[in-house]
């Protein structure tokens, strides 16, 4: 820009250049190093493979409403699960709120102009997409009927779908995984305004603080598991298969090693933006700021240390399982450390209920009970009834798709005014939050009882015990209102980007740094580097700024009346 | 080495990328970066490492008699080459600090012909175990009393998927020196008014010498139990 151009922050919305408008070829996108702009990419990938995941799924619930499996052939089947599993796991739940929402608002959050390592961060988007694309090419290629885990030594000797291609592409997502965590963690250490010390960081950054620690220890572990998988499936020596002197177990171990602390990079993330929302519509500090920022970090460091939950009945000793479970239910702690004080927080604030905060609210009923029912199969006695059945996939997906979805979702609504600078009708969203809701539990909780009764997941023929079919029928019925309530944002989202309002640089009042930047902001976030002197979630300070101000004008008022 | 010897880079001259604020800041953010680089690798091979210990502890007195079948003198011939590339590469990092780039020039050149050799010496290990059908898969054959087939062939799976995947590491930091190197002769300023980008390939190559630390020791010098 020339020295006569006019100064950025005095052009109208219209003419001021932002991320978006900067430049519009295809290759200006593909080649991009802002932030946001590698965000936008993500969404819009992300999105597309949470549909395809979402496809996979809907064709699971059609099959289970008969008993007899009449839709498609049990290989078919399989595959199809494994291809919902594969799908959601790695390339929709891991990266999906770090990748967008965390590239989007992180650096802004701290007042930095980008991330440490902008290339970095583009090479990472393009292994997404070269790793998602190997998958896609995997199951289109005739599938892969492992399920997501990849247990051995069925993946490796006696499967016959496309198991290594579909390795190689979760080791290269891995791999954008890790790049993105180890962005995170030098940005967050190095890049922070004057001012941003640790304890004045928002909560959603020290939630992808700890999802990134976690990224950049557990990843690396899956990634050469897998590649062991391959190197035992191609070259046929026993690494895990018992029938060639290996050790199944130690792939259970290993890959848990990564699978479970995995958990917790995808609900993690949510709980930072739940931290934003209840704060932000709550008009109020966050209740126990501190408590709420170590329970990350103590989730990030137990999490790392309970995986053999997942094998008391695999054959792991008495005393391991023992302080396995005890080291799990330890780690609800933390979790019920944030829910509690997310619940100070909203006790006595001053809460709007907008959209955002509708599904802050409904990421907390169905945080609960993921939680709670963890403990169940936490429990020794309780799992060896539980293990592997409904109960187990009712429990993960209330943690992965009530937890990390809704707070998917919540964040989506509430960035989305920053990203696009556009407001959606907020009483559609209400109607998405709603739905989503409603649609989650009738689908889901049935299958608690189903697990509790016994069915076991994975199979699509259950005739021999017709009883459970009147479950599948509602759960399936409640997955047609959740779909609903997926694509419906879609709609609503899209037209606002033509025909929403301008949404201004803070529509919600909120305090963090990102909400000072325009509306899509700039390409380096700030005209001026901020200085932070003010606690994060500081609505008391601004709250009592407004009162006085409001006062003010009272006081005219009375005043002019008592003139006249 | 103090640090008052050697030439701080003058701010002006440096290459500072604009997401940064100044040049400290992103020097300190680069060596964040790679350390926290460091810590994945370690955990990548970590889990080789865990098969390893797994191995070793079921079945003891067979990997000694197993291990026999490795050379230890290539083995520590290897090691000597590794720790002086790991020595020249320090100095190479020392030189660029005090902007001797023909120095440091001449030190990145004989760590990458350390490099080489390493991977030479390999070369004839690996030829020989090929010979030997040593090589897990459907040609591995054997004969050796005292341990049984199916041990022999699991400790060659990890003798070669852990010190093949080392050895990827040589030829990247053969790569990533070359380029190193390269821009050094041709004084190109992204790495001439600085040292950092040398001290990066430096703590890089420091990794890559210190895993085959490890591995000498775990495969050529196990202790008869």
């Amino acid at each position: 820009m020339s020295a006569t151009a006019a100064r950025p922050e005095e052009l109208d919305d219209a003419t001021r250049p932002n991320y978006l408008n900067v430049s519009h070829t295809i290759k200006s996108w593909l080649l991009t190093q802002d932030h946001k702009r590698i965000a936008v990419l993500y969404l819009v990938s992300i999105s597309f493979f949470f549909l395809l995941g979402g496809l996979a799924a809907s064709m699971i619930r059609l099959e289970l409403t008969s008993p007899r499996g009449v839709m498609l052939e049990s290989e078919t089947y399989n595959k199809m699960f494994s291809a919902h599993g594969i799908i959601m796991v790695f390339l929709f739940l891991v990266p999906s709120i770090p990748a967008t929402f965390g590239n989007f608002a992180l650096p802004m959050m701290i007042g930095a102009k980008d991330l440490a390592f902008p290339r970095l961060n583009l090479l990472s988007w393009y292994l997404y997409m070269i790793g998602g694309g190997l998958i896609l090419a995997a199951l289109l290629m005739g599938g892969v009927d492992t399920g997501w885990t990849f247990y051995t030594p069925y993946s490796s000797m006696y499967s016959s779908g496309h198991v290594v291609l579909a390795i190689v592409g979760v080791f290269i997502a891995g791999f954008s995984s890790i790049f993105t965590g180890l962005n995170f963690i030098a940005t967050v250490h190095k890049m922070r305004a004057p001012g941003m010390t640790w304890f004045r960081m928002p909560l959603f950054v020290w939630a992808m603080y700890a999802t990134s620690v976690i990224i950049v220890l557990g990843t690396p572990v899956v990634a050469i598991t897998l590649a062991l998988v391959a190197v035992e499936a191609t070259m046929g020596v026993g690494i895990f298969s018992p029938a060639l002197g290996g050790d199944p177990v130690l792939f259970q171990h290993m890959f848990w090693f990564y699978s479970h602390p995995a958990v917790y990079i995808m609900i993690l993330p949510s709980m930072g933006v739940m931290s934003e929302l209840i704060a932000c519509f709550s008009r109020k500090r966050i209740f126990g700021y501190h408590f709420v920022a170590f329970s990350s970090l103590a989730i990030a460091g137990l999490g790392f240390i309970v995986w053999g939950h997942h094998m008391f009945t695999s054959g792991q000793s008495t005393f391991q399982s023992l302080v396995f479970s005890l080291i799990s239910f330890v780690v609800a702690v933390p979790s019920a450390v944030k829910t509690f004080n997310w619940m100070a927080t909203i006790y006595k604030g001053n809460v709007d209920l907008r959209s955002p905060m509708i599904f802050a609210l409904g990421f907390l009923g169905l945080f609960v009970v993921g939680g709670l029912t963890g403990l169940y199969l936490a429990s020794l006695a309780t799992d060896v009834h539980l293990q592997a059945t409904y109960f187990v996939v009712a429990h993960f997906h209330y943690i992965m798709v009530g937890g990390a979805m809704m707070g998917f979702l919540g964040a989506l609504h509430y960035w989305w005014p920053k990203m696009t600078g556009k407001m959606y009708s907020d009483n559609w969203a209400k109607i998405g939050a709603a739905l989503v809701f409603v649609g989650f539990n009738l689908t889901f909780f049935p299958q608690f009882i189903l697990g509790y009764l016994g069915m076991p997941r994975r199979y699509h023929y259950y005739d021999f015990a017709p009883q459970w079919q009147a479950y599948n029928i509602m759960s399936s019925a409640g997955a047609s209102v959740l779909a609903l309530g997926y694509i419906l944002p879609a709609f609503y989202l899209l037209h606002s980007l033509k025909y929403g309002k301008p949404a201004g640089r803070n529509p919600w009042g909120a305090v963090g740094l990102e909400w000072q930047t325009e509306s899509p902001p700039d390409t380096h976030n700030f005209h001026e580097i901020p200085i932070v002197t003010h606690e994060a979630y500081d609505y008391a300070a601004v709250d009592e700024i407004e009162h006085a101000q409001a006062q003010e004008v009272m006081k005219k008022e009375a005043h002019m009346g008592s003139d006249e | 080495m103090s640090t008052a010897t050697h030439t701080r880079p003058d701010p002006a001259e440096v290459d500072l990328h604009v997401q940064f604020e100044d040049i400290e800041q992103q020097n300190e953010t680069y060596l964040v970066g790679m350390w926290t680089f460091l810590v994945t690798e370690v955990m990548f091979f970590g889990g080789l490492f865990l098969v390893y210990i797994l191995q070793r502890w079921m079945h003891a007195p067979q990997w000694y008699v197993i291990h026999e079948q490795l050379d230890w003198r290539l083995g520590g011939l290897n090691t000597m080459i590794l720790l002086f590339s790991s020595f020249t590469m320090a100095c190479a990092v020392h030189f660029s600090q005090l902007r001797k780039f023909d120095k440091q020039l001449q030190m990145l050149g004989i760590t990458i012909l350390c490099a080489f050799g390493f991977l030479v010496v390999k070369f004839f290990e690996w030829s020989a175990k090929i010979e030997h059908h040593l090589v897990p898969g459907a040609h591995f054959e054997w004969a050796h009393a005292g341990a049984s087939k199916g041990v022999a062939e699991m400790f060659f799976v990890l003798y070669f998927s852990m010190t093949g995947l080392h050895a990827i590491h040589v030829i990247i930091g053969i790569i990533v020196i070359g380029v190193l190197a390269t821009l050094v002769a041709k004084r190109h300023t992204s790495v001439n008014r600085d040292y950092l980008p040398t001290e990066m390939i430096g703590l890089y190559w420091h990794f890559v010498d210190l895993v085959w630390i490890f591995l000498y020791p775990l495969f050529y010098l196990i202790p008869k139990s």
